[in-house]
């Protein structure tokens, strides 16, 4: 007997069901055809100008800044504008997203590159695929679009999101990957990112920027710039 | 590093805890830490209650389908081009693990935070068998360096100063300047995140853990604050899970009503930083990301928890909100358990996994205030867990010969309701002799274990129940009734 065998006996054993019970096989069957929201907080429940106020009140609690922008043509400057401000090289490692290929970076100076990141780069910059309301997060998706090691790897990591793409939680998240048929199967990574990258174990006391990276700049299109 | 068993040694592992001074300041620090923090976060989400029982039902949910959920999540890993391998117990584990990374060709194997990789000892046996596993946790790192074993099951280093920390780095680094400034704790993240850089980018295989796996779309899902855990599984040619069967959730909106309990319960956080699902290795035309994708699912005695009354303790989603507001962890810290799991969690598993024989200590040391189950996100009773094993304990005649014979006697008493009274009255009134108005004894013979630690109060004279008779007796002539408080004179 393998070990899958023996293993899944023995649930089965303990449990005291054979595995083909009409009922449990239809339990199952139904969950997974139609996953139950269950408790979702209202704090993520808004719409327009609250949701982004609500989102950035969230990242902002966990040193995630936020700037605002009217348009995808603002973004180059305002990201040249917070390297500055940040006394940051200005260089840019980027995937290829089409939406961040449209912008006009060739109107500023800074010296930007293409790919996946190897580990040298300062500065990176991806798309977000959304950011949820409740948390203050942000939802990356691997690919060649936007690569999972620009979310790790350089110091710095400005994150582009449109205001259309805010969710109030997590569960919208799965419900808009599902309706694009993105779940099945998922991209190979769905990160969600809540904050630069911190660690609490030295001396028991919260430092910034452990192993990804140290600081997170998240740049909001919102086309009404309501907030 | 993967220390024996010691659990068997709970007695005087806690007294040598309570000697060392360094770990008593540590622990002083416990009550002001996580526990505000988490009773902060609770408040802050009106929903909080509710998401407990939510998350409560979902666990008991799967683990009632857990045969079915399998099936379906190793249908899904398997058509996203991952592999699930069984492992019946920790050998076949680590052989499993160990084989991945020779068929690799692998040297280096950097590793994320798992619990399960203590369980089965795995470090051990990948340098046994050639390899140089590397922990990439901080808190991991430093116990890796110090050859110790985790204090906490969310924070491994919770036992160190930043002063032990800085003799370590000094110690092992030495391709470092020696007249580099430590001083500031800050210091000593920045040197782990230079050296550990170096690790991530040329390791050959990443290993982590799961905080839960997804049967519907066959992911595992981890929960870092640092980052590490992502640089180790998308580097490296080939990512490993390890987790445990019971990790399961039906669905991701499952995986969304557990992760709002599991980071508030853990540090007080409304969410960890990164919260990160992997599904198979990477797809073709992905620029980076692991080749190759393995998950072990690990049984080691938990399909022998289900059905019985520790199924419970199956929902466990490792926080470690039960270590942090147990009083006993408090004194004696979670080296003293003997074993990966230290606290009221580790009380009640331990001696599921590893044999009443060894862990049958372990539920002793509770107190019975009931602090842990009051923070269980996921309502577990682990007091009434601990008692059972109790229970199980004496049946098993594995108390020691003292405590049997005491509670025989007891027992012998107790069951001859004139001579308890008689014998207790008796006692009472020859301790309140032999205290002479003190109120209390410094040493007392056959009690010296109590009386090395603090004094022993000394009774009035009178039982309890010789009081209560006379009260009754009082109130009777009043015309009241006996234990109506509001009558008493």
């Amino acid at each position: 007997m393998t070990a899958r065998d023996e293993i899944l006996a023995g649930v089965r054993r303990s449990l005291g069901v054979t595995g083909h019970e009409e009922p449990r096989r239809q339990a199952v069957a139904d969950r997974l055809a139609r996953p139950e929201r269950g408790v979702v907080p209202a704090r993520g429940q808004k719409t327009g100008a609250e949701a982004i106020a609500t989102f950035r009140k969230y990242a902002g609690a966990v040193q995630t800044s936020v700037t605002i922008v009217s348009g995808p043509e603002q973004v180059p400057a305002e990201t040249a504008r917070w390297l500055s401000v940040n006394n940051l090289p200005a260089r840019l490692r980027m995937g290829a997203d089409a939406r961040l290929a449209a912008m006009p970076w060739d109107a500023t100076t800074l010296d930007v590159s293409h790919g996946p990141s190897a580990g040298t780069d300062l500065n990176g910059v991806s798309h977000a695929f959304a950011g949820v309301t409740e948390t203050g997060s942000l939802i990356l998706l691997s690919g060649p679009d936007n690569p999972t090691t620009i979310n790790f790897l350089p110091d710095n990591h400005i994150v582009v999101l449109d205001s259309a793409d805010l969710v109030p939680a997590l569960e919208d998240v799965w419900a808009r990957l599902r309706a694009e048929t993105r779940s099945d199967p998922l991209p190979r990574t769905v990160n969600m990112v809540t904050g630069p990258s911190r660690s609490g174990d030295i001396d028991r006391t919260i430092f910034l920027g452990a192993h990804g990276p140290r600081a997170l700049h998240v740049i909001v299109i919102d086309p009404d710039m309501a907030v | 590093m993967t220390a024996a068993i010691t659990s068997p040694a709970f007695r005087e592992n806690a007294h040598q805890a309570l000697e060392d001074k360094q770990l008593q300041a540590v622990l002083g620090t416990m009550r002001t830490g996580f526990s505000v923090k988490r009773a902060e976060a609770a408040a802050a989400l009106p929903e909080f209650e509710a998401l407990r029982d939510s998350a409560r039902d979902i666990k008991n949910h799967t683990l009632a389908h857990l045969d079915l959920y399998l099936e379906q999540y190793e249908a899904k890993v398997t058509a996203s081009g991952g592999h699930v391998h069984y492992a019946r117990d920790a050998a076949e584990a680590r052989r499993i693990v160990a084989d991945i990374c020779r068929d690799l060709g692998a040297k280096t194997v950097t590793k994320g935070k798992s619990m399960i990789s203590e369980e089965i000892g795995l470090n051990d046996h990948l340098e046994r068998e050639g390899f140089t596993p590397v922990e990439t946790d901080l808190g991991e790192y430093i116990i890796q360096l110090r050859h110790e074993t985790p204090s906490h099951i969310i924070a491994p280093a919770f036992h160190l100063s930043a002063a032990q920390v800085e003799q370590d780095f000094r110690r092992v680094h030495t391709q470092l300047p020696p007249e580099r400034d430590l001083s500031e704790p800050v210091s000593l993240l920045n040197e782990a995140r230079q050296m550990l850089r170096q690790h991530f980018l040329a390791a050959d295989v990443g290993i982590t853990g799961a905080n839960f796996l997804i049967a519907e779309t066959g992911t595992s899902v981890i929960v870092t604050n640092e980052g590490n855990g992502d640089l180790t599984q998308t580097l490296p040619k080939a990512h490993i899970v390890l987790a445990s069967l019971e990790k399961l959730v039906p669905t991701l909106d499952d995986c969304a009503q557990m992760l709002r309990v599991l980071a508030r319960s853990a540090t007080g956080q409304d969410s960890s930083v990164y919260t990160t699902f992997s599904t198979g290795p990477r797809r073709a035309g992905d620029a980076d990301g692991p080749g190759a994708y393995h998950v072990v699912l690990l049984d080691n005695g938990r399909t022998g928890m289900l059905g019985t009354s520790f199924q419970e303790m199956l929902r466990c989603i490792r926080c470690g909100a039960c270590m942090n507001h147990c009083p006993v962890y408090q004194a004696v810290g979670g080296h003293a358990y003997g074993w990966t799991y230290p606290g009221p969690m580790g009380s009640v598993l331990t001696p599921s996994l590893i044999g009443v024989e060894k862990g049958g200590h372990l539920p002793n040391a509770s107190t019975f205030c009931g602090r842990c189950e009051s923070v269980c996100p996921v309502r577990i009773p682990l007091p009434k867990l601990m008692r059972h094993w109790r229970e199980k304990e004496f049946e098993r005649h594995l108390t020691p010969a003292t405590t049997r014979s005491g509670l025989a006697l007891w027992g012998f008493f107790a069951r001859r309701p004139w001579l308890y009274r008689q014998a207790t009255r008796l006692g009472a009134a020859t301790l309140a002799l032999a205290a002479r108005g003190r109120g209390k004894f410094a040493a007392l013979p056959f009690a010296s274990g109590w009386t090395l630690g603090r004094d022993f109060p000394a009774p009035e004279g009178r039982t309890f129940q010789a009081m209560w008779a006379a009260e009754a007796g009082k109130r009777r002539r009043a015309g009241g009734k006996p234990g109506a408080k509001e009558q008493n004179p």
